[in-house]
């Protein structure tokens, strides 16, 4: 189908890091199966380096929510949290070759699990964090954050 | 292995319509209304198209109006009901919650207009009773329309039971039969129907030939002004080819109605039994007083669009009413008015079928489908939370 990329098609049809984490530091889930879309992402952290060593996602949802999370966890991978929290949803479709216009909101909810997963691991290892850790429900009218 | 299941979205063109199509662009070229010999040729193949519609739906050749396919019939067809009731102060209209886009789009419209639409619930069963239909009619009423088949769930509407409620009210009776023409059996005298829309493309014939049947007496409003074709009521240079191809695949469809359906339904129910021995699936609609080529399931924890995805990766091509594919944040008004629930809903998939199918290709769909199903599931966060029991299965 000429609807997506062969970038997005490449990450929906064979997912990178796709699966659950017994051993997650930290999980964040956003989206709702009514609306159609539900990201759960996994993290694992080097709790010295703060480090992402690992991350898994499940998702629920259309070919562009699978490329989505499937690239997201790539993108994070290997990186300092603080990188992963720079992690923005126009970066996430610039690496998928771009997403039909009505898929965009696919790729805020990759950004948002993301957020979702590192505020989960900071509360339950006690670290402070600001009000741009928010996590997102998915809807757009109660997001505070920036996307493009 | 190529399977096309999308006959309920559109169909190939039958040889025979094609070979019925072909001398139309070159040899019969001329304007049906023109004087001369070519335009009189032109002029005969009209009138031999309009005759094969005629006959098969047993109405009149003059009760045949060509349009440019099923949505401008449906606006047509209102837009005339309309306007005939407005002028005796009737200004309310029956319909249903699963018609049409073009049905409930122009209803839309004609709300703003100072209508009143009612548009009655769909039983679990998909099937709209003809007491429902006549508990809904008030003095006022001026139109009843309710399909003949629906297009996602393919239930067949008890058609000449709601022609007789309306016939005894005084009402008019419109079907929108896009789905059924060429595939039911129609006889719009004896179902007492007024005004019918069909579609060439869905029986095998080619796209943007539609037929609006309006009994004799009813008077058309134009959707489309300009010439006099068409009795005046659809202005614009017929569109000979798309014509003659329609009426070659209606006349076909037609002969062979019958030996479709025999050679379908078996193929259908085989399907239905497959898919619905997946756990957690349910089938949308009558298991039986549903279209021969019909099969709409849902399948829950998983999302329609990723699954249409991975089946046209294996060559299946079929459809879904989840929101992602229906251009909105809503998965399908048909099964939301079924009353699946919005997350089940997501995960509709339908399969429809023509006698251009191969048996194998049932067996295809049953080896691949399941595997594609689970897959899927053993992604989805949702199926994680329905397998523990943290989340209520709904199916």
């Amino acid at each position: 189908m000429a609807l997506y990329s062969d970038k997005v098609m490449d990450h929906f049809q064979h997912p990178r890091n796709v699966g659950k984490m017994d051993d997650a530091d930290g999980i964040g889930e956003v989206g709702n199966a009514k609306c159609g879309d539900i990201m759960r992402m996994y993290i694992k952290v080097d709790p010295e380096t703060q480090v992402i060593t690992d991350v898994k996602f499940n998702t629920f949802g259309c070919g562009s929510a699978i490329a989505t999370s499937s690239m997201a966890t790539e993108l994070i991978k290997g990186k300092p949290i603080s990188e992963a929290l720079q992690l923005s949803n126009k970066a996430v479709v610039e690496a998928l070759d771009g997403l039909p216009a009505q898929k965009i909101h696919c790729s805020v909810l990759a950004e948002e699990a993301v957020r979702a997963a590192v505020k989960d691991y900071y509360d339950k290892n006690g670290i402070p964090y600001g009000d741009e850790l928010l996590a997102c429900d998915g809807h757009c009218e109660t997001c505070g954050h920036d996307h493009e | 292995m190529n399977v096309y299941a999308d006959n309920a979205a559109t169909t190939a063109v039958s040889k025979t319509a094609v070979e019925a199509m072909v001398p139309c662009f070159q040899e019969i070229y001329g304007n049906p209304s023109s004087l001369h010999s070519p335009g009189q040729r032109a002029a005969e193949k009209l009138a031999e198209a309009r005759e094969i519609f005629a006959r098969n739906l047993n109405a009149e050749p003059r009760e045949i109006t060509f349009t440019s396919g099923g949505s401008e019939a449906d606006n047509q067809a209102l837009r005339s009901a309309a306007a005939l009731g407005a002028r005796k102060g009737k200004k309310h209209i029956i319909s249903t919650k699963f018609e049409h886009h073009a049905i409930l789009h122009t209803l839309e419209a004609l709300e703003k207009e100072g209508f009143t639409v009612t548009l009655l619930n769909i039983p679990p069963d998909g099937i709209v009773t003809a007491e429902a239909v006549k508990a809904a009619i008030r003095p006022d009423t001026c139109l009843v329309s309710v399909m003949f088949a629906n297009n996602e769930i393919g239930t067949i509407q008890p058609i000449p039971e709601i022609g007789e409620v309306c016939k005894e009210a005084g009402v008019l009776f419109h079907t929108d039969a896009v789905q059924a023409a060429g595939h039911l059996p129609i006889d719009v005298k004896a179902m007492h129907i007024d005004m019918l829309s069909l579609s060439a493309h869905k029986f095998h014939g080619p796209k943007g030939v539609g037929v609006l049947y309006a009994r004799r007496g009813i008077a058309l409003e134009n959707v489309i002004y300009g010439g006099a074709q068409e009795r005046g009521k659809r202005a614009g240079t017929e569109n000979i080819p798309g014509i003659c191809g329609s009426a070659a695949a209606f006349d076909e469809a037609c002969r062979n109605m019958e030996e479709n359906a025999v050679y379908l339904t078996p193929l259908r129910d085989k399907l239905i039994a497959g898919l619905t021995a997946i756990p957690h699936s349910i089938l949308n609609g009558d298991p039986v007083r549903r279209l021969p080529g019909n099969v709409n399931l849902c399948f829950e924890g998983i999302e329609g669009e990723s699954l249409l995805l991975l089946l046209d990766a294996k060559g299946i091509a079929a459809s879904s009413g989840s929101a992602c594919t229906s251009g909105s944040l809503d998965p399908s008004h048909v099964l939301l008015a079924l009353g699946r629930p919005h997350e089940v809903a997501h995960g509709s998939l339908r399969l429809s079928f023509s006698e251009y199918n191969k048996p194998e290709e049932i067996d295809y769909i049953l080896a691949v489908l399941p595997g594609i199903v689970q897959y899927l599931r053993d992604m989805s966060p949702v199926w994680d939370e329905l397998e523990k029991g943290q989340r209520p299965h709904l199916i």
